[in-house]
């Protein structure tokens, strides 16, 4: 039932000892994949992302420049392709019709065939976006679009179909106010969905709004955060028209590495050095929901984008039955799904009261 | 109530020979007419509204009075009980129930997910590739450097020699109001493996800043009740240059073995046992407690031992995951005292 546990997972995480762990916040289990079997530190995972076909398979790239396939039906890695070129660790991980896209530190972008069987050694095109990237990250909307920015490399978004040269390239802020240069260290890039618009989130505590359509190359947008607080003990929720700060999520007691929001549902996944996995809720209530120890320190977050979290155990009516092996595992499946139903809604409850029972004090006893 | 009533019926008798006896006398005299007129009355009670308590007497004394009157009696039942007890076991011997242990709260801790399983691989793993795993593999051995903030007092300069006595191979320098950040790429290039910075506040050693060196993890600690070899009672002669024994005790969560494994790092790994010197972090409820001892086993089963060596206590502040750099590093674990001191039997480390 490895295929089985593999495809309810919620969330997926890769950690610096190269594990990929498949959560189930329901079941609040989490699961190892590894690629050889034994952890390895050279495979420490940088970055994630969904691979090709919906959300069955994920691309994983690790420090040694690999970039895996595992599949989240069958719980297995089918196969990886090395990603020379440059020095660093993957900055960007993507994927667009058939092309794997992949930026890595020293700033050399590049676009593989990703078919199995003519692993060719050459890029298909490689650009160089500039030294010391951050973060490189694909516009949903629009799969050949990815932006890139940096320590002292200015966000540029380029069109991989189209020239050489970036789509749009930003511009830095007006000298302060004592006319000093200020210093550019884009750390987190997100494309805002529904407009062409790009925000950014600096090492200096500000975040940025840019709009590539409009004429101006200076970002429309800035704010501050607090001055104090990048320790990474909590996540910035903007909002989007008038940029205030919406509120902060205390909890965490380590540097964030990962942070994701769900597109449908108000939850955000984050990951950090403190190697605990948090979900928190941003809207009504604002707060922690789920809070799963894992044991390695946690590199990057992955939240499948599925609507339905919760009705897993009655799911399994869904897969087509051509294969007369997997009909009987289905069937067996399903008998145990309806034995286990009204025991898991027995143990959810049952969790749910242990640990309230754990927040009182002094209830143990010796 | 009844139970107070009574008491404080009682008490209202012995009441009689001090204070306020006048009242109780007419109404004892009172009763005793009625009693002996009746013949068939109880002996005298004061009669106590029921719902009455002690704290309700307007009299302050003979409120004070009644309290007392009433503490011993509780005591004395308390006494009454513990002995029926005792004599309940004796009479049963070896069929006794044991005895109950009592509740501290180091006993109540609450459980903590990450306490570290012995027999968990992912955790071996972790730990046999992390920073420290040159070191616990023999292949380096460490040479510390130790300094202080700037333009330190007499308590701070005592505090690094000495632990540069206790620290094999162990350098103190001054710190001539230099950057930590120019000063920890030129350790790495003279292959030092740790750097120990001790802060220094209004004269007293407050803080301690423990960095392995190539690319380890910083911790930050504050440090308490510092006492100088000079101000120890009944220490032992200064100690000699054998290499210590390490004990490091209770570190049992994740982020405990973290800090242990940068402690024993500290320390070279071959121990003299020769020089009979050992070297103790003792964690317990989040504070480690540094004592320096040398021992003398006097027979098989005893030991004397003999406090030397400088001795605090230190609590983590912050771990922080590449080497010092308190404004834009990564932090592995920072405490927050209004997040996670809210329950006093919640321990991290």
């Amino acid at each position: 039932m490895a295929s089985d546990a593999a495809r309810w997972n919620h969330v997926w995480v890769g950690t610096e000892t190269g594990i990929l762990k498949g959560v189930n916040l329901q079941r609040k289990q989490a699961v190892n994949f590894t690629a050889a079997g034994q952890p390895r530190r050279e495979e420490a995972v940088s970055a994630l992302c969904w691979g090709a076909g919906g959300e069955t398979q994920i691309l994983v790239g690790c420090a040694d420049r690999t970039v895996k396939h595992f599949s989240t039906e069958e719980g297995i890695f089918q196969g990886q392709r090395h990603c020379p070129g440059g020095e660093g660790t993957f900055r960007g991980l993507a994927q667009a019709d058939g092309t794997l896209i992949t930026c890595v530190d020293s700033g050399i972008l590049r676009v593989w065939r990703d078919n199995d069987k003519e692993a060719s050694p050459d890029p298909l095109l490689e650009l160089r976006v500039g030294p010391g990237v951050c973060r490189m990250r694909q516009d949903p909307a629009h799969p050949h679009v990815v932006a890139t920015g940096g320590k002292e490399n200015a966000l540029k978004v380029w069109d991989l179909q189209g020239s050489e040269e970036p789509v749009f390239r930003a511009k830095n802020v007006r000298n302060d106010w004592l006319d000093l240069r200020v210093p550019i260290w884009d750390q987190d890039i997100q494309f805002l969905p529904g407009s062409q618009k790009l925000v950014t989130c600096t090492g200096y505590h500000q975040v940025r709004v840019y709009d590539p359509a409009s004429p101006q190359r200076r970002p429309v947008l800035e704010t501050n955060y607090g001055e104090g607080e990048d320790v990474g003990g909590w996540a910035l929720i903007p909002s989007p028209s008038p940029g205030r700060l919406l509120g902060c999520l205390k909890g965490l007691a380590g540097s964030v590495r990962g942070l994701q929001c769900h597109p449908s549902k108000p939850l955000l996944a984050s990951c950090g050095l403190d190697r605990v996995l948090r979900v928190h809720r941003i809207q009504n209530p604002r707060g922690l929901e789920h809070k799963v120890y894992l044991k390695s320190q946690l590199n990057c977050v992955l939240l499948s984008g599925r609507d339905n979290w919760e009705d897993e155990p009655q799911e399994p009516n869904k897969v087509p039955s051509e294969d007369t092996e997997t009909d009987e595992l289905w069937v067996a499946l399903e008998a145990a799904a309806k034995r286990k139903l009204p025991d898991l809604k027995q143990t959810q409850r049952a969790l749910q009261t242990k640990r309230r029972k754990k927040k009182r004090p002094g209830s143990t006893s010796p | 109530m009844a139970k107070s009533g009574d008491k404080s019926g009682g008490s209202g008798k012995k009441s009689l020979k001090r204070k306020a006896a006048i009242a109780e006398l007419q109404r004892a005299a009172v009763a005793e007419h009625e009693a002996t007129e009746s013949g068939v009355q109880p002996p005298k009670t004061a009669a106590f509204p029921p719902g009455f308590s002690i704290s309700e007497i307007k009299n302050k004394q003979r409120r004070h009075l009644m309290f007392t009157r009433w503490k011993q009696q509780q005591r004395k039942e308390k006494l009454a009980a513990k002995k029926r007890l005792k004599k309940e076991r004796e009479a049963l011997g070896d069929k006794a129930p044991p005895k109950p242990i009592p509740k501290t709260i180091d006993n109540q801790r609450v459980y903590d997910e990450t306490i570290v399983d012995p027999n968990d691989e992912e955790v071996a793993y972790d730990e046999s590739t992390d920073e420290f795993a040159s070191y616990f593999n023999r292949q380096t051995s460490p040479k510390i450097l130790i300094t202080t903030s700037d333009r330190p007092h007499g308590r701070t300069v005592r505090l690094c020699e000495q632990l540069s006595t206790v620290i094999p191979n162990s350098h103190v320098y001054y710190r001539r109001g230099l950057a930590l950040k120019k000063i920890i790429p030129q350790c790495i290039s003279r292959d030092f493996t740790d750097l120990i910075v001790i802060n220094e506040d209004r004269k007293t050693p407050n803080g301690l800043i423990l960095s392995h060196l190539p690319d380890g993890p910083t911790a930050h600690f504050k440090m308490s009740s510092v006492r100088l070899r000079k101000e120890i009672k009944r220490r032992g002669k200064d100690p000699t240059e054998h290499i210590p024994e390490i004990i490091l005790n209770n570190f049992t969560t994740r982020l405990g073995h973290s800090v242990g494994r940068m402690f024993a790092s500290l320390f070279p790994h071959n121990p003299q046992f020769i020089g009979r010197q050992v070297a103790t972090f003792h964690n317990q409820r989040d504070y480690i407690f540094f004592r320096f001892h040398r021992y003398i086993f006097k027979s098989e089963k005893k030991v004397g031992i003999q406090e030397l060596g400088p001795r605090f206590t230190l609590k983590l502040r912050s771990l922080q995951k590449g080497t010092f750099d308190s404004k834009y590093g990564e932090y592995e674990w920072v405490h927050k005292p209004r997040e996670m001191d809210t329950s006093r039997r919640k321990f991290h480390l």
